[in-house]
């Protein structure tokens, strides 16, 4: 009978090398899982030849016992623990067994079944115990193997989203620098419309520096004719005349002068530099520039220009050639839309484009208005969205109203409203705090 | 006998530049300028001072009513004695120079004004008269 403990142990290694299969803990053991399998072997053939039955018991049981002992010391057998325990039983039994047929022989053979029965029963307690420690196992490794591949799938997922956010990234920068570059289109289109009204703004003051510094060379000749003849009094009066005209050279000089600047403000891709600024002023260049500048590309146009400006308005501190830029949009816009009402209703029909200024709560209003098209209600809430237009496409970017509103609400602390009504016409106020 | 010239032009130092350019013939009392800033201005000028103005020198790009739309209306309401009209635009293009043509204007001329052809044009058209 005491083979069964020696069997146990020999199962026992077994199990346990055949589940550190694919372990580095495989190499760690291997030594002592063949010294105790041979062990074993050994022992249970030397013992079973040589020695009593009683003896072969104890010695089994007590191997048994010292293995399960020495076994539940070392953590790597931690999985295996509560199977190692179902052999504690056997190890028991066959220990008893050993002790009751050596000291009381005879009891041990009235009852020997008793015995037989208890080690073969706590022998095949330990096999079942493998059997299920192997279910377990098995359902324990198709969990792992189930995390295995659901960790894959979860790092092939973020890999496959960090090429998605990457990819999504660099679209974003594309984008980005896009519409930078729409920006600056945006404002050298808006340059291009400026150009024509600009080249007249110039040629004017231009004419006149050139006619009166002509006519005042000419008046030095008739100057040195009186003085000749000694008529002073004359003399003096065409001195006069040619001060008068140095001041209007100096005076449309200048004029041309602030004009350049002015263009090359508009075209500069941003200073952000804020001054104390002229309102009535500035926009009535930028109403002269827009309306020029329409009048030399389409020179039937015609339209009729109203400025109200609001006396005594303090100056307001802005970035001149940004709100310039937002007000010569709005001129523009309002341009375009007398433009089309004009093609539409003929000669009877009057463009009017009235500019107007005033105080109110603690900030200026300009207001643009036309007599116009006129917005539809349904794309009125998108006038300011960027890239939205009405025009015929080549002829808007859509960026200039949403631009503007950047401009005004963003850059200015401000606000930019409409007002408007198919076929009667539109104004936009352009609030700006004065602080 | 003094030939009485209204000038319009939205540009106001237009004013004394004629004033000079034309100063021998101002003093000399051959010529006598009246201005008017705009189209309008020239109408209600016209209004009052029909009979007296001779020769009429008009800018055609003003805001409000443009020189197109002016001699159009002088064509239309002062039918006798015709006054001369003169157009003078910045923009040299064809398109204002055959409308101009069109509405009767008799003769069209580009800035900058070159005042010697312009006392050429002025004397050869009183001479007509």
């Amino acid at each position: 009978m005491g083979i069964f403990s020696f069997l146990a142990i020999f199962i026992m290694v077994r199990r346990v090398q055949a589940s550190f299969k694919f372990s580095p803990l495989r190499a760690k053991w291997m030594p002592q899982f063949t010294t105790v399998t041979w062990m074993s072997i050994g022992l249970y053939v030397l013992a079973q030849a040589i020695l009593k039955e009683g003896i072969v018991l104890i010695l089994g049981g007590g191997s048994l016992l010292a293995v399960i002992l020495l076994a539940e010391k070392e953590p790597d057998f931690n999985p295996f623990n509560s199977v190692i325990k179902a052999h504690y039983p056997l190890a028991g039994v066959s220990l008893l067994s050993g002790i009751v047929l050596i000291i009381a022989h005879k009891f041990y053979n009235d009852y020997d079944q008793f015995f037989i029965y208890a080690i073969l029963a706590a022998f095949v307690w330990t096999l079942a115990r493998w059997a299920t420690t192997k279910k377990e196992r098995a359902e324990l490794n198709f969990v792992t193997q189930q995390n295995q591949m659901l960790d894959k799938l979860v790092a092939d997922r973020t890999a496959e989203l960090t090429k998605q956010k990457d990819e999504l990234q660099q679209t974003l920068d594309l984008l980005q620098t896009t519409q930078q570059q729409l920006i600056q289109s945006e404002k050298l289109a808006s340059l291009g419309e400026l150009t024509a009204g600009i080249a007249h703004e110039i040629q004017n003051p231009l004419n006149f520096v050139n006619n009166f510094s002509e006519v005042s060379m000419e008046l030095i000749d008739e100057m040195e004719e009186e003085l000749a003849k000694g008529d002073t009094e004359e003399a003096n009066a065409i001195a006069a005349d040619i001060k008068q005209n140095l001041g209007k050279i100096i005076h449309h000089g200048k004029r041309a002068d602030a004009i350049v600047k002015g263009m090359l403000q508009h075209s500069r891709a941003s200073s952000n530099t804020k001054e104390p600024t002229d309102i009535n002023k500035l926009a009535d260049e930028y109403l002269r520039l827009a309306y020029h500048g329409l009048r030399a590309k389409d020179k039937t146009f015609n339209a009729e220009l109203v400025t109200n400006f609001g006396e005594g308005l303090p100056l307001i501190n802005m970035v001149p050639q940004d709100i310039g830029r937002v007000l010569l949009n709005l001129f523009n816009n309002a341009f375009y839309a007398v433009h089309a009402r004009q093609v539409e209703a003929g000669v009877e029909y009057k463009p009017v484009v009235t500019l107007s200024t005033h105080q109110k709560n603690g900030s200026i209003v300009i207001s643009v208005a036309d007599n116009g098209t006129g917005i539809p209600g349904e794309v009125k809430d998108k006038v300011m969205q960027p890239f939205f237009t009405t025009k015929p496409t080549g002829e808007g970017t859509g960026l200039g109203l949403s631009l503007s509103y950047d401009i005004v609400v963003k850059g200015h602390n401000g606000a930019i409203e409409v007002q408007s009504k198919e076929d009667e016409g539109s104004e936009f106020f352009v609030t700006l705090p004065i602080i | 006998m003094h030939t009485k010239i209204l000038v319009v032009d939205d540009e106001a130092d237009v004013q004394p530049l004629f004033i000079q350019r034309f100063r021998r013939e101002i003093k000399s009392g051959e010529f006598d300028f009246s201005f008017a800033l705009s189209g309008e201005e020239a109408l209600n000028f016209l209004h009052d001072h029909h009979s007296e103005v001779v020769l009429i020198l008009s800018d055609i790009n003003m805001p409000g009513m443009t020189g197109i739309e002016l001699l159009a209306r002088i064509r239309h309401d002062y039918e006798k004695p015709p006054p001369v009209v003169m157009m003078i635009t910045a923009y040299g293009d064809d398109e204002n120079r055959h409308q101009a043509q069109e509405k009767g204007a008799n003769e069209f001329l580009t800035k900058p004004l070159d005042f010697n052809l312009l006392k050429e044009k002025l004397y050869s058209f009183i001479q007509h008269d």
